[in-house]
């Protein structure tokens, strides 16, 4: 049960932006911004970053429902979703996203964490500044929504079945939700 | 300096901000609505020292030095009193419902689910409101955020904190929705 009175059933972040709409709009455009908006980073390396961040911070919601995202946009190659959660260095993507999800790493622990050198190893395999930005700030924003969505103890279903269609939902974009349906 | 090349020499948050307009629109809307509207029964300097308090916690000096001089500002005191809430608020002259959401705010630094049912109900029990906990637990959770951002980036800082109150009274008639990131 969530700590505050928050419609029953319906889960996460949705239930918190239905009970204070005024705050989840700008939390709503942030989210299609950084994750829908123009970006040289595929939705689905963006989708990563954000599930790979609420994974640790060992955030259920976040990252069952951002994982679940990201397999529907890596289609045939949705594996690489769970093997970059299980060990991201060991995993088969990109050296270039590997050195963009060590700094979302550093990012979750502090800002300071991040170093010179972590940028260097980024630049040195072709990230941009916008591509290094929109890194820091995905990886940002969700050390904001993992605290928001478990600091309030909101719903988090455990059932995968679940997630999966909220994650065909999601691929679509993300629009304030108006209405209490589930 | 920066760690990417911001085309501009803006302090903080302000760098990244003119560099990504596209980003800074939701950004700041969402400080406006939490720090600024006058819709909500917590004061603005008891949201604006919820900010500082958090972003003193997460160690960014820009943050904590702009939200802290807000905090004066609002509350009219000196900055002692705010250095003196960020280091040990249980022992300051502020109430004790107050005292309960910074306990709370505290817990959300550290991560979503240090929060404990008894600080909510302890909270609830010095007369907060559930859309008070609620704004705590997101202003928290917005400077975690904003904390990362400014110092993920390495942007850089004012050392003078003279400098920090001399913008607050003009940041508190201006607000954040509409801030130019340029003055």
């Amino acid at each position: 049960m969530a700590y505050i009175q928050v419609e029953e059933g319906v889960p996460g972040i949705r239930s918190l932006v239905l009970f204070r709409p005024e705050t989840g709009k700008p939390l709503y455009e942030l989210a299609q911004v950084l994750l829908r908006g123009e970006s040289s980073l595929t939705e689905a390396e963006r989708e990563l970053i954000a599930a790979y961040v609420s994974h640790r911070n060992n955030c259920l919601f976040c990252a069952s429902s951002h994982a679940a995202a990201a397999r529907c946009l890596y289609g045939d190659e949705k594996n690489t979703v769970d093997e970059v959660l299980h060990d991201m260095q060991q995993s088969c993507i990109s050296a270039k996203l590997k050195s963009l999800l060590h700094i979302a790493g550093k990012v979750q622990i502090l800002g300071k964490e991040v170093k010179p050198k972590d940028i260097a190893a980024a630049r040195n395999l072709g990230a941009t500044d916008r591509e290094i930005h929109d890194t820091v700030l995905i990886a940002a924003a969700f050390s904001m929504f993992n605290r928001y969505v478990d600091g309030l103890a909101s719903f988090t279903p455990t059932d995968p079945a679940v997630y999966e269609s909220m994650g065909e939902r999601m691929r679509e974009g993300y629009v304030l939700p108006q209405t209490t349906k589930k | 300096m920066a760690y990417i090349d911001l085309q501009n020499d803006l302090p903080g948050i302000r760098g990244p901000m003119a560099f990504r307009p596209e980003t800074a629109k939701p950004l700041n809307e969402l400080a406006e609505i939490l720090l600024h509207s006058e819709d909500n029964s917590l004061s603005r300097g008891e949201r604006e020292m919820i900010g500082a308090y958090v972003s003193s916690l997460n160690d960014c000096f820009f943050c904590q030095s702009v939200h802290g001089a807000m905090a004066q500002h609002y509350f009219q005191c000196n900055m002692q009193f705010i250095d003196a809430i960020k280091q040990d608020y249980k022992s300051a002259p502020v109430s004790d419902k107050f005292k309960s959401l910074l306990s709370i705010a505290g817990s959300v630094q550290k991560g979503g689910k240090h929060v404990t049912e008894q600080q909510v109900e302890n909270a609830r029990s010095l007369g907060a409101s559930d859309r008070e906990i609620h704004d705590t637990v997101l202003i928290a959770a917005a400077f975690c955020m904003f904390n990362r951002y400014v110092d993920g980036l390495n942007t850089w800082a004012p050392h003078n904190k003279q400098v920090y109150i001399g913008r607050a009274a003009m940041r508190a008639s201006e607000g954040y929705a509409n801030s130019n990131p340029n003055r």
